[in-house]
């Protein structure tokens, strides 16, 4: 079945997850589109994993739609054209890197060349060593190659750089650039939010498995909208209160003030004329942590 | 490359052949790298048919020589072994570790996972037989003509069958660190009243009854069957076989389903 290139890659239609009462996914529908690098977040027991499960087809929907490439991810023809990276405790210890990657290779009708997977992954150095004699790094890199090995069109990559140094970091990072660059669509999880904000093209945030909010990082900062002023001024308290769009003033031990704003332009302009002696000035925008924090704490869970 | 070439391009299937051919060669290869997974499989056999069975170099039962009877029981001692450690633990670590997930979440047809845990524990079935008519030929002679040798493997091959399904069974249902200890809870006292250790007229009487109820048995009747022994009538044996198969594989169902529901 043709799938045009205006089709989206994958489809969830108001898929709700109930374990007995508990309800994992509660009526979420979203797309992922060719090219896009969409990062699921979450706090720990939102749903991100239900989610990631029920779009490979590990588990099913109690109600809703997921269809990848308009096939559901059950049947195998809809997982010919996708590739994984999960957290995994341990796999086989007494097989080469370059034998797994063989393996997973013929599970594909058309998989990327060996050697392209092994040095994506940076792993060519290394192809002839039991996985057992890995590093931790390598191991997670290792994984990735097995994600690669079907030359996907859409990648589900789990926590991809737990557990590897910066430089692994940004160097997978970098090949993950280039797959979207090349039109995979990619689905990325990840506790570590610099690595959503530096990769996402696009992110959905899950709360109480809902979808609470979606957007670019930059997107979602904005949502929230607060600087924080910091400053050294003698301008007493309640007079700091009464500035125009103050929304909190903390007093820090060190003597300087903390005002929290989403107005900064306005407020620096009725402060600065009343303390010539002000100094130690310092506007920082939202962090994307903050607004992740902001976000998710918004909503109260609908369930316990 | 055109948009629409790229995403209508990867919709056929790969040669399944080719990936049943590999899942097997790299199943075999993992269990043969893993030293502790092939010395305790060959291990047990080789020292209690040498223990057991060789030891009596000169006695005679059912008119040959008892080392040549007791190979017949400890070549199934030995392929029941490598069924229900090879199947049973490996897939309860590979299940319990996350690595059963990733291979379902790739395309890997279901049977060719299943298909080459059979394969390699039929491989070490019969490498185990072999070891064992190698070490009876060398302690007493000759023992076996080489058409004995060929029947007994098939048995062995035909054999191992319910036992790879009880392997699936426990490795489905067990936790990786409880698997060595729960599987040789079934291993050893099915040998042992199954007659594999020692001819089954050497029992109490009661245990007999209760061999008689054993695939562990069945398994060893064909054995001795296939070395001229007298036995009950081979169909009969390969009847209750086959039934635990597809008793053992129903359960199999069973408990699939049911973690399936929980996922």
């Amino acid at each position: 079945m043709p799938v045009s290139a205006a089709e989206p890659i994958a489809k969830v239609r108001g898929v709700t997850k109930r374990y007995g009462q508990q309800v994992a996914l509660d009526n979420i529908s979203f797309e992922l589109r060719r090219g896009e690098i969409v990062a699921l977040l979450g706090p720990n027991g939102a749903g991100k994993t239900t989610a990631i499960r029920t779009l490979l087809g590990l588990t099913r929907q109690t109600s809703g739609e997921v269809l990848l490439f308009g096939r559901s991810p059950i049947e195998r023809a809809g997982r010919l054209r996708t590739g994984v990276m999960l957290q995994i405790a341990r796999m086989p210890e007494s097989i080469r890197v370059r034998e797994h990657i063989d393996l997973f290779r013929s599970y594909y009708p058309h998989p990327l060349p060996a050697a392209e997977v092994l040095s994506i992954a940076g792993l060519s150095d290394i192809a002839g060593k039991l996985f057992g004699d890995l590093s931790g790094g390598q191991k997670q890199r290792m994984l990735f190659a097995l994600a690669l090995c079907g030359d996907p069109d859409l990648l589900f990559l789990d926590e991809p750089t737990l557990g590897m140094d910066i430089e692994a970091r940004r160097a997978l990072w970098e090949q993950v650039r280039l797959l979207a660059a090349r039109g995979k669509t990619v689905l990325l999880t990840t506790h570590y939010l610099p690595e959503a904000e530096a990769l996402a093209t696009r992110v959905l945030l899950l709360q109480a498995g809902r979808i609470v909010a979606q957007g670019t990082p930059a997107e979602l900062k904005g949502r929230i909208q607060t600087s924080t002023i910091k400053c050294r001024t003698t301008v007493p308290e309640a007079m700091l209160r009464a500035l125009p769009g103050v929304s909190e003033v903390r007093l820090e031990a060190a003597g300087s003030v903390l005002l929290l704003t989403s107005t900064p332009e306005t407020l620096l302009r009725a402060l600065l004329p009343l303390d010539a002696d002000l100094h130690g000035l310092e506007v920082t925008g939202t962090a994307f942590e903050d607004a992740f924090l902001a976000l998710t704490s918004r909503q109260p869970p609908a369930t316990a | 490359m055109a948009t629409a070439a790229v995403l209508t391009a990867h919709t056929d299937t790969p040669s399944q052949l080719r990936v049943y051919l590999k899942e097997a060669r790299y199943e075999l290869t993992k269990l043969a790298r893993n030293r502790s997974f092939t010395l305790s499989i060959t291990g047990f056999p080789v020292i209690f048919y040498l223990m057991f069975a060789s030891m009596n170099q000169h006695s005679i039962y059912q008119g040959h020589l008892y080392a040549r009877y007791m190979l017949a029981g400890y070549a199934c001692f030995g392929a029941m072994g490598s069924a229900l450690f090879g199947i049973g633990a490996g897939l309860s670590h590979e299940r319990g570790n996350g690595w059963l997930e990733l291979k379902r979440a790739s395309p890997m047809p279901a049977g060719a996972y299943l298909l080459a845990k059979l394969l390699a524990s039929i491989c070490f079935g019969l490498a185990i037989t072999l070891l064992l008519v190698g070490l009876g030929t060398l302690l007493s002679g000759p023992i076996l003509s080489l058409y004995e040798v060929g029947k007994l493997l098939l048995i062995v091959t035909g054999g191992i069958v319910p036992f790879a399904s009880l392997g699936l069974l426990l490795g489905l249902a067990m936790p990786p660190n409880a698997a060595p200890g729960i599987i040789n809870l079934f291993y050893l006292p099915m040998s042992f009243c199954g007659g594999l250790w020692m001819p089954i007229d050497a029992l109490p009487h009661w245990l007999q009854q209760v061999a008689h109820v054993l695939p562990s048995y069945y398994f060893s009747r064909l054995a001795l069957g296939a070395l001229g022994y007298s036995t009950a009538s081979p169909l009969t044996s390969w009847s209750v076989l086959v039934a635990y198969t597809f008793a053992l594989l129903g359960l199999c169902g069973l408990v699939f389903r049911r973690s399936e529901a929980r996922a």
